[in-house]
């Protein structure tokens, strides 16, 4: 089903404008083939040529977008299966549901908290996606007013969870400026569920039995409106695992349309910590939006770390900032231990240097974030640029003494140090897990 | 337009390893476990079989754990100085399925005890208890290649699982499994190579495979467990795929792991952001743990009992079948 490069370069203009981006019309259409760029990017293609690639040319899964402004969560447009593959691009969507049913109080008092739920984390700010508000009451006026109050009481995008039509097309229209994602359409109301989403231009969330009845409720729906979402109506851990990998693999390996949109995931557990360990599966296998009730920032926390490790570019290593680190209570006498920025280099020694209890100064030299021994091999960690470092750092305004330790894979590199920057050099362990032996014997 | 639903066609397997040996086996425990035989992705089981579930191993030390933060030690405040009797609560209370002894206290910078006392507290362990046992050094390489040698011939016919094994010092460790029938533990840091070369080494030696299981030295949630988790998919293809040197079950040391994290140890009034300490402790653990699962880990070496109980739950829900 799949078009290669070439059935589709044959459709183009072939005009070489570049005006995709792309520096050929052949370029563009490989890019197309791998899912990498739309045919809509081509700014004179014909419709014919629309007609003819269709569906093949889209991206396996489309990018969509809820909410409006800063805080719009884009989701979807994964391109592969396995993070190592390339890697995965749109973080799990988190959205912490707040029912209808609270008073007035209890639902502002709510909507702080789930606003609240936010953290800084390796120099990247973390934080839930969305609020997904709850018919519970089951009645469209009550869920009116608690939809248009929450959306005044945060920048969160919002998701409008009712399979009564009546009550989405109450509380959809004076919110549909923010974009919320309409959840759901089903079997019985999709035809005015999808007319309500579209003319309030949100996105839909389509809610089938099972795989199959999902993707027939898909073929439905497509024709007359794209910005979809799909739940497969599964809450049981095994099947919903069961379920996310065959729609990551259909999008990805068969180019199955009904199934080339992200997915939407609800942990079922009544007990909080149930709930996020239920999520951190979800997020590890190809949830596009998890929506659970747990709202305690302890609970939360880990899942968003976990979500940050995932979504990691595992070509691109992260770095720590390279500044001085002080661990623990530091005193101009504590020692000074050099690493490089690599970020697992770092946490590595920063955790050894904690656990050893002695106080010290950490450097992670600037490596563009490689790991000792591959920046010692491309000469990004050398006297040079460790000595530069203990210039700039500043380090010298901070100790009295001027000895600092070197990773001990590097421990050629002492002699030339010592000559460079006149400092005293030792040579610590080669593994971070020597530290704490290391720091007992040299600093105690 | 049909679901056509994909189930690839895995030519391999993980391979089985048994733990621990009943009287009839010539051992003394009352319940042995099996693991591995995956022949799927993690619980993929519309796909392949999963013959075993992954199980949690309860970590007990030799020395009482000064460096644990008091909501680790809290369940365990009444006998961490006895580890006999701290491996009785973990399966009497907390239904551990095996005891991971870690010889802490063999450590020549800490209690530096003897080979003979290591012996005494591994038979003590295995006395009072009737689970598999899981036997570790302290990480001192000259000390453990006194030690193990000593516990695995004192141990003999109960078909423990010891470590560890490791590139630059696996000669002794694994001697040791051959002679007095145990199995190994080869712990190669986050690298896939060094794990096949090491598990050809090791199989060199003349240890059969399916006496092996690999650490990958897992990263802790938020601290580089992203690169176990790829290492735990890529091996576990390969494995799938027929590479017969990347089918041995996998452990982990996920309380290790967690519980050093700074998330795992900061009271709330450092970080008020991150929330009540205790909650948040006991599931970075559990994370850490349900993370790994899917990457594909056999042995989940933990601490806090709520974490366990919440890791077990976990593997509970995932083992059950699929419909697709």
């Amino acid at each position: 089903m799949a078009l290669t490069g070439l059935d589709i370069f044959k459709q183009l203009p072939k005009k070489n404008c570049k005006e995709c981006g792309a520096p050929t019309c052949l370029a563009f259409a490989m890019s197309i083939a791998a899912g990498k760029a739309a045919l809509e990017q081509c700014p004179y293609v014909s419709e014919e040529a629309k007609e003819a690639l269709g569906s093949a040319a889209a991206p396996p899964i489309r990018l969509i977008t809820v909410g409006a402004g800063a805080k719009a969560l884009a989701f979807g447009d994964e391109t592969v299966i396995f993070r190592h593959d390339k890697t995965f691009c749109h973080p799990t969507g988190l959205a912490i549901t707040v029912e209808d049913t609270l008073t007035a109080d209890a639902l502002a008092a709510k909507v702080a908290k789930v606003n609240d739920l936010k953290v800084e984390r390796v120099g990247q700010q973390l934080a839930v996606d969305l609020i997904a508000v709850v018919n519970a009451s089951g009645s469209p006026a009550v869920f009116k007013d608690a939809v248009a109050k929450v959306g005044s009481l945060t920048e969160l995008p919002l998701v409008l969870v009712s399979e009564n039509p009546e009550a989405i097309a109450a509380a959809l229209p004076p919110v549909a400026a923010k974009k919320p994602l309409v959840y759901a359409a089903t079997a019985d109301n999709y035809e005015k569920m999808t007319e309500l989403a579209k003319a309030n231009a949100c996105p839909l969330a389509v809610k089938g039995k099972n795989l199959a009845d999902t993707a027939d409720l898909v073929e439905k729906i497509a024709p007359l409106y794209k910005e979809l979402v799909i739940d497969t109506g599964s809450r049981e851990i095994a099947q919903v695992l069961a379920d996310q990998t065959q729609i990551r693999r259909l999008a990805i390996k068969k180019k199955f349309r009904p199934f080339g949109y992200p997915t939407i995931t609800f942990t079922s557990a009544a007990d909080p910590r149930e709930e996020v360990i239920q999520a951190s599966v979800y997020v590890a296998k190809f949830a596009g939006i998890i929506v659970l009730k747990a709202d305690e920032k302890s609970q939360i926390l880990p899942l968003l770390a976990w979500r940050q490790n995932v979504y990691t570019d595992p070509q691109k290593p992260i770095a720590v900032e390279a500044k001085i680190y002080e661990i623990g209570a530091v005193t101009p006498q504590s020692p000074v231990y050099i690493c490089t920025n690599f970020a697992l280099t770092y946490f590595a020694v920063e955790g050894e240097v904690a656990a050893s209890k002695i106080p010290a100064y950490i450097l992670p030299v600037d490596t563009d974030g490689t790991s000792v021994l591959t920046s010692w091999a491309s000469g990004k960690f050398s006297a040079d640029s460790i000595t530069a470092f203990l210039e700039s750092s500043g380090i010298k305004g901070k100790v009295s003494h001027s000895t600092c330790v070197i990773p001990g894979y590097t421990a050629v590199l002492s002699g030339k140090l010592k000559e460079k920057s006149s400092w005293n050099v030792l040579v610590g362990p080669q593994e971070a897990a020597g530290i704490q032996a290391f720091a007992k014997a040299n600093f105690a | 337009m049909a679901v056509q639903i994909i189930k690839e066609r895995n030519t391999g397997k993980i391979n089985t390893v048994a733990i621990g040996a009943t009287k009839e086996q010539g051992g003394t425990r009352t319940s042995i476990v099996t693991v591995g035989g995956d022949a799927a992705l993690p619980f993929l089981h519309f796909e392949g079989e999963m013959p075993h579930k992954p199980v949690i191993a309860m970590e007990v030390q030799s020395r009482v754990p000064a460096q644990w933060n008091d909501v680790l030690k809290q369940p365990f405040a009444d006998v961490l100085g006895d580890p006999a009797a701290w491996a009785k609560k973990c399966v009497d209370m907390y239904g551990a399925e095996l005891i991971y002894l870690k010889l802490s206290g063999a450590d020549p910078d800490l209690e530096n005890q003897s080979p003979e006392e290591c012996v005494s507290i591994v038979k003590n362990v295995l006395a009072a208890v009737g689970v598999p046992l899981i036997v570790v050094g302290c990480g001192n390489e000259d000390k453990d290649n006194v030690v193990l040698p000593a516990v695995a011939e004192a141990a003999a016919g109960e078909n423990l699982l010891i470590g560890v094994a490791e590139q630059e010092n696996y000669k002794s460790v694994v001697a040791a499994a051959m002679v007095h029938k145990h199995n190994v533990i080869a712990l190669t840091p986050c690298d896939i190579n060094i794990c096949k070369q090491l598990n050809i080494l090791i199989t060199e030696m003349g240890l059969g495979l399916d006496r092996v299981v690999v650490d990958p030295g897992a990263g802790g949630l938020g601290y580089g467990i992203e690169y176990t988790y790829s290492i735990l998919e890529r091996g576990r293809l390969g494995a799938l795929q027929g590479d017969k040197m990347l089918s041995t079950p996998v452990i982990a040391t996920v309380g290790y792991e967690a519980w050093r994290a700074k998330e795992a140890n900061a009271p709330a009034s450092d970080f008020p952001a991150w929330g009540e300490q205790s909650e948040r402790g006991v599931l970075w653990e559990a994370m850490t743990a349900t993370a790994l699962l899917q990457g594909g880990v056999h042995i989940l070496v933990m601490r806090h009992p709520e974490a366990v109980s919440l890791v077990r739950k976990n593997i509970g829900a995932l083992m059950v079948p699929q419909a697709v």
